[in-house]
C-alpha cells in the first residue's frame, strides 16, 4: 500500500505540473456542455418554404397564411410555376415547396377532395421526414378548419382525437435529454484518453524500464495509474453536473450518492479500457489512434444522439458490449427519471462484470518484461 | 569468495537468431565488471536476462544468489540498473525522483531523506534538489540516474553503457563515482564503448557475436594479445576471422 501512495503522488505530480492538464480538466467540460447541448438538437425550426399559388383563391390564400402563423415555418419566396420554385430547392436556399394547384379553391369550396404538391429536402433524412410531418399538421389544421366553418354542428362529434402527455421531460426540451448524455461523453473521453496515453507515454520516454526492473507488484502499479484518472473523471462528473444545474437548470430527480457509485464502477470499464491499449501500443501515437477508433464507434452507437431502439438488430447487439451506451441509459434514468437502484440493476450488474473483465485483462497483459 | 553473479552455459534465442550463445562467467563482490562487444554482440540481452527482465532460453543463471527463472522480483530488489536510455522523469524535480524510487524500492520517508540528502551531498548537488530534471545537463543526469540506481543499496548495478554521450571530464568523474560505491562492496556490472573506461574495470569480458571471446583482466588481456591498449585487444578481436 506504501508503494501505492508514492506512485499516486508521483502521477499527480506529474498530472498538475503538466500545463495543458488544468484548461483540459476544468475549461473542456464547460464548452463540451455549453456548446453540444445547445447544438445537438434535431429541433427543426424556421424551415425555409417556398410557396407555389398557382390558384389565387380565398382557399389557397387562407392555407399559405396557415404556414405563415406557424412559428416551424417562414416564407422565402412566393413563385409562380413548380420549375422557378425548384431552383431555390436545387440550390439550397430553401428547404421545402408547396405548390398549390389550380383547382384547389374551387375543390374546397364545392367539398371535393384536392390535393397540394410538397417538396422537402431530403438530404437530412431525419430532418426531412421532420418537415414533413410539420407540413402534414398544418394541412390538416387548415382542414378542421375547413370543415368546422363547412358543417359547424358535426364536426366535434364522433371525431377521434389523442390527448398526448409527456413524461419526465414534459416540454420535449432538447436540452433536458442531451445534458446527461454529454456529461457520460465528457468523463469517458477524459478518463479513456488519459489512461490511455499514460503508460504509453512511459514507454515512449523509457521510463518504463526502469520502473521494470524495480520490485513494484502489477497491481500496485496498475493501482497507481489508474487511481488518479478515477479521482479526475468523478470529480469532473460532479463539476459538469453543477454547470448543468447552475446554466441549464436540468432536473435531477435521483440520488446524487447513486450516480456516483454507477460512475465509479462505469469509470472502472473505461480507464481498463484506456489501459489496456496503453499496454498494447508502443507510442502515443499509436493510442491515440487506437482511441479514437473505439470511441467514435462507442459515441456513435450509444444512444446519445439517436434511439437505440431504432437501429437494426446487429447493433442494439453491439450496444451490449458498448459501455457508454449502459451509463447513458442509467444516467437517464436516474437524473431524468428518478429511477432508483432496482430500475437497472440488471444493466449495473452488466457494467460491472464488465469492469472486471477489463481490469483482469488490462492487468494481465501488462507485463513487467521487455 | 562467492560470486554474486553467476552464469552458466547461458543461450537466448529470438527465434532462429541466437542473442547470447552459452555464456558462462561469474563476478565477485566488490568487483567492477566490465561487458564488453560491438553493437549488436548481445550485450543489452545478456543484462536485460540478468536483471530479470527476460527469460534466458536455456542455461543456468543467478543474481545475488536468486535464480533468473524463478525468483526474478527477489533480484530487482537486490539490484539496481541504470540504462543507455535516461529514464528518470523529466517533469519531476531531483528531490520527487529520489523519493518516488525510494519509495517503490519501500524505503520509510526518513531513510529517503538521508540518503538523497547523502548521495546528492557526495555529488556536490544538494543545491538544486528542487530542479526540475528536464533543466540539468545530460552529464548531471547521467550522475543522477547512478544515485537513485544505487540508492536502496543494492548488492550488483547493472549500468548499460552509462556513459554515452557524455563528456571527458564528466566520465572521469562519474568513473569516479564508480569507484567510490564499489569500495563500499557494490558490485559493478557495466557495458561500454570507450575502451579508456574498459582500463578502469578490474576484469573484462568482451562478447563477439553472441559469444564470450575473452575474459581476464586488462593486464592480461592486454599480454594474452600482445598489443599496448585494450583499444587493440578489441580491434583486434572483434575483427579476428570466426
Amino acid at each position: 500500500m506504501r508503494t501505492v501512495i508514492f506512485i499516486l503522488q508521483k502521477e499527480f505530480r506529474q498530472i498538475f505540473r503538466d500545463k495543458t492538464m488544468l484548461p483540459i480538466i476544468f475549461i473542456v467540460p464547460i464548452v463540451q456542455l455549453l456548446i453540444l447541448s445547445y447544438t445537438a438538437t434535431f429541433e427543426i425550426k424556421n424551415t425555409r418554404l417556398v410557396v407555389v399559388d398557382q390558384d389565387h383563391s380565398q382557399g389557397s390564400r387562407e392555407l399559405v397564411f396557415h404556414f405563415e402563423s406557424s412559428s416551424f415555418f417562414k416564407i422565402v419566396a412566393r413563385q409562380q410555376n413548380y420549375e422557378q420554385a425548384a431552383e431555390w430547392l436545387k440550390n439550397g436556399d430553401a428547404d421545402q415547396l408547396i405548390v398549390i394547384g389550380t383547382d384547389f379553391g374551387k375543390a374546397i369550396e364545392t367539398n371535393q377532395p384536392t390535393k397540394v404538391l410538397l417538396v422537402t429536402d431530403a438530404i437530412n433524412g431525419s430532418a426531412a421526414s421532420l418537415m414533413s410531418a410539420y407540413a402534414q399538421q398544418v394541412i390538416q389544421g387548415f382542414n378542421k378548419n375547413i370543415l368546422a366553418k363547412r358543417v359547424p354542428f358535426k364536426t366535434n362529434k364522433g371525431n377521434l382525437t389523442a390527448e398526448p402527455l409527456f413524461w419526465f421531460n414534459p416540454k420535449l426540451d432538447y436540452i433536458t435529454y442531451m445534458v446527461p448524455g454529454i456529461l457520460v461523453l465528457l468523463v469517458t473521453i477524459i478518463g479513456f484518453f488519459l489512461s490511455g496515453m499514460n503508460i504509453v507515454k512511459e514507454k515512449e520516454l523509457g521510463t518504463i524500464e526502469q520502473i521494470n526492473v524495480t520490485p513494484i507488484k502489477k497491481w500496485q502499479f496498475i493501482t497507481g495509474k489508474l487511481l488518479p484518472f478515477w479521482l479526475i473523471a468523478l470529480f469532473e462528473l460532479v463539476f459538469g453536473l453543477g454547470i448543468a444545474k447552475v446554466v441549464f437548470n436540468i432536473p435531477f430527480l435521483g440520488s446524487f450518492p447513486l450516480l456516483l457509485g454507477v460512475a465509479a464502477v462505469y469509470l472502472l470499464v473505461v480507464l481498463a479500457m484506456g489501459l489496456l491499449v496503453s499496454t498494447i501500443t508502443d507510442t502515443m501515437q499509436q493510442s491515440m489512434f487506437i482511441s479514437w477508433f473505439f470511441l467514435v464507434i462507442f459515441i456513435l452507437m450509444s444512444g446519445l444522439f439517436t434511439p437505440i431502439e431504432s437501429m437494426p438488430d446487429w447493433a442494439q447487439w453491439f450496444n451490449k458490449i458498448n459501455p457508454i451506451a449502459y451509463f447513458i441509459t442509467i444516467n437517464r434514468m436516474i437524473m431524468l427519471k428518478g429511477s432508483g437502484f432496482s430500475d437497472f440493476a440488471g444493466l449495473f450488474y452488466a457494467l460491472a462484470g464488465y469492469a472486471a473483465l477489463m481490469l483482469v485483462l488490462a492487468v494481465n497483459r501488462y507485463k513487467k518484461v521487455v | 569468495m562467492k560470486p554474486v553473479i553467476e552464469v552458466e552455459n547461458l543461450v537466448k534465442k529470438f527465434g532462429d537468431f541466437v542473442a547470447n550463445d552459452s555464456l558462462s562467467f561469474s563476478v565477485f563482490p566488490g568487483e567492477i565488471f566490465g561487458f564488453l562487444g560491438a553493437n549488436g554482440a548481445g550485450k543489452t540481452t545478456a543484462i536485460k536476462i540478468l536483471c530479470g527482465l527476460s527469460a534466458p532460453t536455456s542455461g543456468k543463471a543467478s543474481v545475488a544468489g536468486f535464480d533468473v527463472y524463478r525468483q526474478s522480483e527477489q533480484i530487482k530488489k537486490n539490484i539496481g540498473y541504470m540504462s543507455q536510455k535516461f529514464s528518470l522523469y523529466e517533469d519531476l524535480t531531483i528531490n520527487e525522483n529520489f523519493q518516488f524510487y525510494g519509495g517503490i524500492y519501500g524505503l520509510s520517508r526518513k531513510v529517503i531523506r538521508e540518503r538523497t540528502a547523502a548521495l546528492l551531498s557526495r555529488l556536490q548537488f544538494l543545491d538544486a534538489k528542487n530542479e526540475v530534471l528536464r533543466n540539468i545537463p545530460q552529464g548531471w543526469k547521467q550522475k543522477l540516474a547512478f544515485s537513485v540506481a544505487v540508492m536502496h543499496q543494492p548488492k550488483v548495478v547493472f549500468l548499460d553503457e552509462p556513459t554515452g554521450g557524455v563528456d571527458p571530464i564528466t566520465r572521469r568523474q562519474f568513473w569516479e563515482l564508480i569507484y567510490e560505491q564499489a569500495n563500499q562492496g557494490t558490485t559493478i556490472f557495466v557495458t561500454t564503448h570507450y575502451m579508456d573506461e574498459a582500463e578502469y574495470c578490474g576484469r573484462v569480458s568482451i562478447m563477439v557475436d553472441g559469444r564470450i571471446e575473452a575474459l581476464d583482466t586488462p593486464e592480461q588481456l592486454k599480454k594474452q594479445f600482445a598489443v599496448s591498449s585494450m583499444n587493440d585487444v578489441f580491434v583486434k578481436l572483434a575483427r579476428a576471422p570466426k
